[in-house]
């Protein structure tokens, strides 16, 4: 069975009031299941810095998101692996989808997402050409995702949002174990990551 | 009485890199771990070639603060004159916060050695 690990250490009315600011109804639903992240939301510059770091994760997921898209339009993905992309897609489609709503809750404004030309770009997929490569490229990019959500988790005020880090690090664990798998690679040693 | 003269060199010279060590002066990096330590912990938002998530790195040694092309620097960093060297690197990596309050850049690297070891790598990293 799993449980639940929420608490609710501030009251609904207590986050309406909190430092005289005034909240949507939605906003007040999303603080309402976030404690600590509704603590935070008055707290001023500490929102701040935590939504600069949220944003930085957005700018991450979508560029995962983009980097999906590459590798399935590449056309060197056999189906099953492309199945398997596509879901670690959707995957990165829900982080993004999280990070908006905090970044809402949070007053920010989200970071952009760029083109999928600027994508291409930044990312040299011109120098993929099989399917290892596509494979490579991917299990890269989510060693960094892990090591940056972990290497982020202490700067922030907010405890959840550090939970959430950590959410994400496992998340992106699980796709690198998956690539690096399918690359013949053995497993990664103990204490591989955030290190 | 030339074995005392040696000794107190010597002890001078140990003095002198233990207090220059705990002082923030640079130590000594290695280029190839520097470049396994930005691979695995610097480039799910950097490159050295293309501004991504964060600026592109080629030639930041030696360069003044937020100069890297095609990237929206906070308004920190521009306002920032501090050129990057060994030891401004080696503080914005311990803590960026608190060497440029205000910017955006979420991630710290705790140990000295891996510190040194990327700003090793960093700096072999001309410009083209």
């Amino acid at each position: 069975m799993i449980k639940s690990s929420r608490s609710s250490t501030v009251s609904r009315r207590g986050v309406l009031f909190m430092g005289g600011v005034t909240l949507s109804g939605a906003a007040v639903a999303l603080l309402a299941e976030r404690p600590a992240l509704a603590a935070k939301h008055a707290g001023g510059q500490s929102a701040q810095k935590d939504a600069a770091v949220i944003n930085t994760a957005l700018a991450l997921e979508y560029e995962g998101i983009n980097a999906y898209t590459l590798g399935a339009q590449s056309n060197l993905l056999d189906k099953s692996t492309l199945a398997v992309a596509v879901k670690f897609q959707d995957d990165h489609k829900a982080h993004r989808d999280r990070l908006l709503a905090v970044l809402q809750t949070l007053g920010a404004t989200p970071v952009k997402e760029k083109s999928l030309a600027e994508y291409a770009e930044e990312l040299e997929v011109g120098k993929l050409k099989t399917q290892a490569d596509v494979l490579n490229f991917a299990a890269g990019l989510e060693r960094g995702a892990v090591n940056a959500y972990l290497g982020i988790i202490p700067s922030f005020a907010d405890h959840a949002l550090a939970k959430l880090s950590g959410q994400l690090a496992a998340d992106e664990t699980v796709h690198f174990a998956i690539l690096n798998n399918a690359l013949g690679r053995p497993l990664p040693a103990a204490f591989a990551f955030g290190v | 009485m030339k074995r005392t003269t040696w000794f107190g060199v010597a002890t001078f010279c140990a003095v002198t890199v233990a207090f220059a060590t705990s002082h923030g002066a640079a130590r000594a990096g290695d280029n190839e771990k520097g470049k396994a330590l930005y691979e695995s912990r610097c480039t799910s938002c950097h490159s050295l070639d293309h501004s991504r998530i964060g600026p592109a790195h080629r030639g930041v040694f030696g360069r003044r603060v937020a100069q890297a092309g095609g990237f929206d620097y906070s308004p920190a960093l521009r306002r920032s004159h501090i050129v990057w060297d060994a030891k401004t690197l080696d503080r914005w990596l311990t803590n960026p916060e608190r060497l440029i309050p205000g910017q955006k850049m979420g991630y710290s690297v705790s140990d000295p050695q891996d510190r040194a070891d990327i700003i090793a790598f960093l700096e072999s990293a001309e410009a083209r």
